[in-house]
Parts: C-alpha cells; sequence; structure tokens
C-alpha cells in the first residue's frame, strides 16, 4: 500500500508539469487569440515561412 | 420612371456585386476594373484558393486606390507613430482592418509575403481585426505595405490619436493563471479526498490518511493566497470605505472554511473542507472570466482623434508636402482630395467645395461653400480637390472644443449593481442564522457550536448569488452581442433596465448614411430627354453632376452628343443638345436664367430646366432605415418617453411626423451643446435617459445620458466614446434588445430561487452541526453546475427575438 504514495507524488508532479506548460502557454501570448487558430485549421497550403529569428 | 435594363445580370467573381458584361477574364465576369485588377494579382501569384474558401470574398474596390493618398506615410514622425518596433531589417507594424469577416481574408493577409517578398510575416486576430505585419524596412516602405493592403481590398484605418493597440487593455493574464492554479489543485484536492468519503472504515487506511490530508492541506494553499486573493482584496477595500460588496460575504465564507479545514487538521478531528473551498472558488473565477467578455474588434473609449486622418497634404511654396496632422498650424495652406477629411477649422481658398457636415452637425445633404467662407473640422470634401486656409489650430476647433467642455469631464456614473444592496441584506440575513443556531445549540450541546456557525458560514449563498449573476450576464452579453449590440461590460445591462426615455438622433441614426441618393421630383422625362441630360451631367463639372450621372445610367445607357456647354462654377451649367436647351444648376443660377422656380424648394437641390420650363429637381437624400415606425410604436406602447434631437434642417419635420408619430418632441438645427443640455435637463427632471446616436455631434449627449448607444455601419468605423455600439441595421430591434437586457434581471431572481433551495438543504445540515466533509462536497459542484446550466438555458430561450432569423 505504500507504493500509493510514491504513485500520487508522481502523477502530482507530472499533473503539475501540465500546470507549468499552461502558465507558460498564457505568458508567451498563445491564450491571447482563441479564434483565429480556428480558422487557420482551413487552410490547405503549408505556409512557408523563412527561419528567420523573429524578434 | 420604367427601368429599361440592358445588361446582363451576373455577380462578379470577386466582390458579389452584379457585373458588368464587358469586364472579365477566362469566362470570369467582374464589377469593376478594379476588381478585377485584384483578381489579377492574385491569379499571378499563385493566390487563387482565396476564392475556394469562400464565394466572392473580396471587398468592392470603389477606387481606392489613389496613391497620393498614403503620401503622409513616407514622414519620418509619422512612421515613428506606427511602427510598434524597429531593429536592422526587421520592422513590426500592427493596423487595424475593419474589412476582415472571413476565412479568406484570413488566408489571404496571411500569405501576403507571396504577393511581396518585402514582407516577411503577417498575422491576423481575427476577432480583433488587426493584424500584425513584420516587413522589412529596406525592401518595401511602410506606404507601399498600406498601398499593398489598401490594393487587396483592406485598407488599414490609420487615424490621429495612434493606434487602437497602443491603448487597449493587455489580454488579463492574471485572470488565467488565477483560473489554472485553482482548477488544478481543486481537481487534484477532490481526487484526493475520494479514499476518505469512500472508505467505510477510517482506520483502514492507517498512515495514508496523513498522507492525503496532508498533500491536500498542502494544494489549498496556492488557491488560498494567489487564486483567491482577489476577493480578499476587494473586500477589504470595500469595508474601508465602510461598504460591504459582495465580495465581503466571499471572502468571510473562504476564510472560515480554511480556518475550521485546518483546525480539524491539525487537531485531527476530521478532514476538512478543502475541496469546497477550491472548488468554490475555481467556480467563481471562471464566472467572473466569463462576464468580463469584451469586443476587442470595437473601441469603446474613442475621442477626435480616432476621427481625424494621421497626416494632412500642405502646400509650401506651391509644393505639396506630406505632415502629421499634430504639426499643422494656424495659416497654413492645406489640399484636400475628394472625400478627404478637412482637419481644422479653415477658410475655403478655390472653387467647388462640396462639404458633406453629417458625421459632425447631422446636416443630410453636403453643402455648397462658397470661397470665403469658413469650413469646419470634421467636415468631408465631396467634390473635388480644395484648397484651405487653416484659422485655428487642431484642437481649437469647433467639433473637438466640445470634448473640452467641462461637463464631460466627469466620469460616468453607473450606478452601482444591485448585486451590491442584496449582498448587504444578505450578509445580514447570514449572520443572524449563524447567530441564531449558536445560540440554540449554546443551551443544548456547547460541542456544536462552533462547527454549527462555521457550517453555517461554509454553507451560505453568496458564492451561488455570485455565480448566478456573472455567469447571467456573460451569456446576456453574448446574445446581445449576437444580434450586433455590443455593451462594454455588465454594468450596462443594468443601467439598460432602468431606463424610461429615450432619445434618438436623425442623421445617421435613422437615416442611412451609406444610402445617400438622387431623388428626382418633378415632371416625367422622357428617355430621349433623359440622354440628353445624362449626356451633359457627364461632362459637367458640378460636384452633383456625377450623381446626377449615375441616377440616369440605371434608366438609358446611351449617350449622345452635345453642341454647345458652358460651364460656371459653382452656379450650374448650361448646355445645348440635339433640340434641348438645358439648364441644370442651383436656384438662383435659372433664376438668373430668366426660369420660373417655385420658392418653396430647399436644401441643396439641383434644378433642371430644359427649353426654357422648369422640369423638376433633384434632391439629395439619406434614406430612412425600415422598421423605424414598427420600432418606435412598440418603444411607445411598452411606455418610454421618445425624443427626436437633429442637428439637420427642418425640412423633414413633415415626413418624421408622418413616420414617428405626433407624441414626440422634434428639435432640429441642434448643435452638440444643445443636445448634451437637452439631456441635462431630462435627468434634472428624474428621468434616466438612453441616447442613440452616431456622429460626432452627439458625442456631448451620448456621454452625458444614462446609456450611450453609438450606431455604426461598416463604413463609418469612428464611434464617438459610448456604453454600447449597435449596428446600424439592427436599429430597427432595440425594443427587442432593451427587453432582453431587462430580462437578465428576471433570470438572476429565478435561478437565485433555486439555489435558496439548495442553501435549505445545506442550512439544515449545518445547523444541525451534521455537515460532513463529504456532504458539503456534494452541495457545492451540484449546486454550482445547476447555476451554471439553468443561466445558460433560460438566457438562450429568453433570446428567441433578438436571435437572427437567417
Amino acid at each position: 500500500m505504500g507504493v500509493i504514495v510514491i504513485l500520487i507524488i508522481a502523477s502530482v508532479l507530472v499533473a503539475g508539469g501540465f500546470l507549468l506548460a499552461f502558465l507558460w502557454s498564457v505568458k508567451t501570448g498563445q491564450m491571447d487569440d482563441d479564434y483565429t487558430p480556428s480558422v487557420r485549421i482551413l487552410f490547405e497550403d503549408e505556409l512557408i515561412i523563412k527561419k528567420k529569428e523573429i524578434l | 420612371m420604367n427601368f429599361v435594363g440592358r445588361m446582363q445580370t451576373t455577380t462578379c467573381y470577386h466582390c458579389g456585386l452584379k457585373s458588368a458584361t464587358e469586364i472579365q477574364i477566362n469566362e470570369k465576369y467582374f464589377c469593376c476594373d478594379g476588381c478585377k485588377m485584384v483578381y489579377t494579382l492574385l491569379e499571378e501569384n499563385g493566390l487563387c484558393q482565396y476564392y475556394d474558401l469562400t464565394e466572392m470574398p473580396g471587398l468592392t474596390a470603389k477606387g481606392h486606390f489613389v496613391s497620393e493618398k498614403y503620401n503622409y506615410l513616407d514622414n519620418e514622425a509619422i512612421q515613428e507613430q506606427l511602427i510598434q518596433f524597429k531593429l536592422g531589417d526587421q520592422a513590426h507594424v500592427i493596423f487595424y482592418l475593419p474589412q476582415i469577416h472571413c476565412v479568406s481574408c484570413v488566408w489571404l493577409l496571411e500569405n501576403l509575403h507571396k504577393i511581396n517578398p518585402g514582407i516577411i510575416q503577417s498575422q491576423t486576430h481575427f476577432e480583433k481585426k488587426e493584424i500584425k505585419i513584420i516587413f522589412n524596412p529596406s525592401l518595401i516602405s511602410l506606404k507601399q505595405v498600406v498601398q499593398l493592403l489598401a490594393f487587396v481590398g483592406y485598407e488599414p484605418v490609420i487615424h490621429l490619436g495612434g493606434n487602437d493597440w497602443l491603448k487597449k487593455k493587455k489580454v488579463n493574464k492574471k485572470q488565467l493563471y488565477k483560473i489554472g492554479i485553482a482548477g488544478f489543485c481543486f481537481s487534484n484536492i477532490m481526487m484526493l479526498s475520494f479514499p476518505e468519503y469512500l472508505s467505510n472504515d477510517i482506520l483502514e487506511l492507517g498512515s495514508l490518511r496523513h498522507f492525503f490530508i496532508y498533500i491536500n492541506l498542502l494544494l489549498s494553499l496556492p488557491v488560498l493566497f494567489y487564486s483567491a486573493s482577489g476577493f480578499f482584496i476587494s473586500a477589504y477595500t470595500g469595508l474601508r470605505q465602510k461598504w460591504l460588496n459582495i465580495d465581503a460575504p466571499i471572502a468571510l465564507a473562504i476564510s472560515v472554511t480554511f480556518s475550521r479545514s485546518v483546525y480539524e487538521i491539525l487537531s485531527q478531528t476530521g478532514a476538512g473542507y478543502l475541496d469546497s473551498m477550491s472548488g468554490i472558488v475555481f467556480f467563481m473565477l471562471i464566472g467572473r472570466w466569463f462576464q468580463d467578455k469584451s469586443y476587442d474588434s470595437f473601441a469603446f473609449d474613442r475621442d477626435y482623434n480616432s476621427f481625424f486622418p494621421l497626416g494632412v497634404t500642405v502646400l509650401e511654396e506651391g509644393k505639396e508636402v506630406n505632415k502629421p496632422l499634430s504639426s499643422l498650424l494656424k495659416g497654413e495652406l492645406v489640399l484636400l482630395r475628394a472625400d478627404e477629411m478637412i482637419p481644422a477649422d479653415a477658410i475655403l481658398l478655390t472653387e467647388g467645395a462640396l462639404i458633406d457636415y453629417s458625421f459632425v452637425t447631422g446636416e443630410n445633404a453636403p453643402i455648397e461653400v462658397a470661397i470665403g467662407q469658413l469650413v469646419y473640422a470634421g467636415g468631408i470634401q465631396k467634390g473635388r480637390s480644395i484648397q484651405v486656409e487653416v484659422v485655428k489650430p487642431v484642437g481649437q476647433s469647433y467639433i473637438t472644443e466640445l470634448w473640452n467642455s467641462p461637463v464631460l469631464k466627469n466620469e460616468k456614473n453607473i450606478e452601482k449593481s444591485f448585486v451590491h444592496p442584496w449582498s448587504q441584506y444578505f450578509t445580514i440575513v447570514l449572520l443572524i442564522i449563524a447567530f441564531s443556531s449558536g445560540v440554540y445549540w449554546s443551551l443544548y450541546d456547547t460541542s456544536k457550536i462552533l462547527p454549527a456557525v462555521t457550517a453555517v458560514l461554509i454553507v451560505a449563498c453568496p458564492c451561488s448569488l455570485l455565480l448566478t449573476v456573472s455567469f447571467t450576464y456573460g451569456n446576456v452579453l453574448r446574445w446581445l452581442g449576437s444580434a450586433k449590440f455590443y455593451c462594454k461590460n455588465a454594468a450596462v445591462i443594468e443601467a439598460i433596465d432602468k431606463i424610461d426615455t429615450i432619445v434618438f438622433d436623425k442623421t445617421g441614426t435613422l437615416t442611412n448614411h451609406e444610402d445617400t441618393h438622387l431623388e428626382y421630383h418633378g415632371m416625367v422625362l422622357s428617355e430621349a430627354e433623359m440622354i440628353a441630360v445624362k449626356s451633359v451631367t457627364r461632362e459637367s463639372l458640378h460636384p452633383l453632376s456625377k450623381m446626377i450621372t449615375q441616377l440616369l445610367m440605371l434608366e438609358v445607357s446611351d449617350l449622345t452628343s452635345f453642341q454647345k456647354i458652358e460651364n460656371f462654377i459653382g452656379k450650374g451649367t448650361k448646355a445645348t443638345c440635339n433640340e434641348y436647351e438645358i439648364l441644370i444648376g442651383s436656384i438662383s443660377f435659372l433664376k438668373s436664367n430668366g426660369i420660373h422656380c417655385d420658392d418653396s424648394l430647399q436644401g441643396a437641390v439641383v434644378c433642371l430646366a430644359m427649353n426654357g420650363v422648369m422640369k423638376g429637381y433633384f434632391a439629395v437624400n439619406h434614406a430612412y432605415r425600415d422598421g423605424m415606425d414598427k420600432m418606435v410604436k412598440r418603444l411607445q406602447d411598452k411606455g418610454y418617453h421618445l425624443h427626436l434631437l437633429s442637428g439637420d434642417h427642418p425640412t423633414e419635420k413633415g415626413h418624421l411626423t408622418h413616420l414617428l408619430g405626433k407624441n414626440i418632441p422634434m428639435f432640429f438645427e441642434t448643435g452638440p451643446e444643445d443636445k448634451l443640455a437637452y439631456i441635462q435637463k431630462l435627468q434634472n427632471q428624474g428621468h434616466k435617459v438612453m441616447m442613440v446616436g452616431d456622429g460626432l455631434n452627439d458625442a456631448g449627449a451620448l456621454k452625458k445620458s444614462n446609456v450611450g448607444i453609438a450606431v455604426t455601419d461598416q463604413t463609418h468605423l469612428f464611434t464617438p466614446a459610448s456604453d454600447a455600439i449597435l449596428e446600424g441595421n439592427k436599429i430597427k430591434e432595440l425594443h427587442h434588445l432593451i427587453d432582453y437586457a431587462k430580462k437578465a434581471k428576471l433570470i438572476i431572481i429565478y435561478i437565485f430561487i433555486l439555489s435558496i433551495l439548495y442553501n435549505i438543504i445545506g442550512m439544515y445540515f449545518a445547523t444541525t452541526a451534521r455537515l460532513s466533509p463529504m456532504v458539503a462536497a456534494i452541495l457545492m459542484p451540484i449546486s454550482s453546475i445547476s447555476i451554471v446550466a439553468l443561466s445558460a438555458l433560460l438566457s438562450f430561450s429568453f433570446s428567441y427575438k433578438i436571435r437572427s432569423r437567417n
């Protein structure tokens, strides 16, 4: 039964990792626009953007 | 007059308007050369997917290709204002493109780099209708970027106040962080509480129980100190002002729940109520976030700066120089082309001025101005190019001074939400129940005092009241928005509920700016006569001749030649065509040529006389929107007092009385200050006033009224500062919209009554000190979810009248 302790700690840590990913995505502005990405899905071509460093 | 149709009616492949058979490529027809040019450009660059994604996605060209229009963008000072970021071979700029309306728009705008490699990347934000362009300034200039955008149909709106993105609030990231953390902790605490609830014998768990409990405690800390911090701060600020707002009982409930849980955990008497606490914080944060729906593509706080263009063409020693508007000085000569706006009060120096003041003073028809007369800032020149000399600096023109009026300095008083007085009663009732249960138990079993009192404070209503209010307002805001009525925030909905008087503006509100047309009144003209007149007006330089030509084009498509033509600038045209002697111009022009005219004609009227006889006249009119009479009648039936204030001449009074009824007080030729004073007078009489207007001349009245609604059509993108923005073709639904907004309060009451049921059950357990964590943990989500569901259901079902019937 003691193994549950380890399992729970591990799962909370994994879940915590996802929480951090969410917080990071909010911080980097991915949640600012929640509508346009749904529109972009409809495009067929792949946008070939030159891989310049976009500041 | 009969319609003589000779053209095939197909629709333009690009924009969907009726097209002409002459303009075509590859079996595709276009309505004009502009649309054809855009199609050619897209085809050459392999961008025809634009047409595959949406049918007829283009915007009608309408000749936006005047390239001198953007010369001011070469000015460095102006570029500084617009370019967000610049380093090396990259510059970032954000433009507002109100024309964005479909998938194709997004696709084309994000593929601009295929047309011009100087553009590195472009990204659109559909809801805000913005595009962020990263371009290489050494390959393409800012002016060329704007020209490209205008060419493909997405002309950016650039105005004096700088870009809207400077002023817009940043997305509230903190709110999202709090929700994320609360959600994470809540769900984990709930899961880790299952062993506690579901095991038959607590001792079975042994030492594991402590493990679960302490992890729960740990997880609840971020919820208490970070996610719930907003409630504590708000309650504290309210208390300092000796005012109990809705957050006070909530803060109380959260802190009591937490303290009792900690006490039980540390004294090992129980598991605490941490799941209920974190759950309620989570749901309330979501409710707040849902209520804060904002319409990013509209700005509710615009002042005149957003109305004026950024740059002007100044004549220095005969040469055209582009300068930023803010640097315009008194005495400078400004060149204004067709459809350009007068930037400051100025004196007219050249002939040919035909100024449209409909947005500024509300006058319906464009006015001819003589040389030497004053023209006011904000008017739009409809004729050809003119030159003016600036008399007053931009900020001191007649119209902009209105914004400096001290009356408008005060913050609008949107009265405190009705929720707040309720919350005070609420808190009092709550404390009474808690106190009385405490007293009860002190008489029968003192060990139960604390559990009972704290349980009451845990289970109580304030959370459900706040949830109800947040979700209902959020839903109502969204349904109103889908009906094209965009409210600034939830407080506006409550303000609408209290209105008893509505004041309407005429020009632009009851009438439609875009539907400017000429109406011909008088003797019927034969086809030969129409052809003759059209041939003459086509050559005439009179500014209104173009409109007459277009009107006649609908009737006859032939042209004939004329023998003689004489233009009298500013007055009219005299011509001989076939067997007709044509005189066309102002009343005074015809009179001076010996034609007898009826003196009852008013307004900007172009008279027509043929062979010495007055045939008729053309009057310029903005058409009334349909449904106005019904809407007004319904509002009157409901008991609203209605008024009409117009800046226009009283020529329309008869028509309006017929349209709207006799009981409405109507005032004409009212200036902006008059409108403001009128609203003030009504408010002094104790009325709560709603103002519906659209132009700069309504700005004061909109701000002063209890609820100011700005009307917008697609092309007039400027809306003065207002509480709500309504799309022009939805004004006829105003009575339904107001009805729906009033229902919000009703919905809240219904749901609240239901939630009281839960609370009675919960109170039963609480006052009898039998509130186990499990009961609390079950009650809380059930009541929250039922509130959310019921709120969505009721707001949806009450919205049937305003929902689109497409």
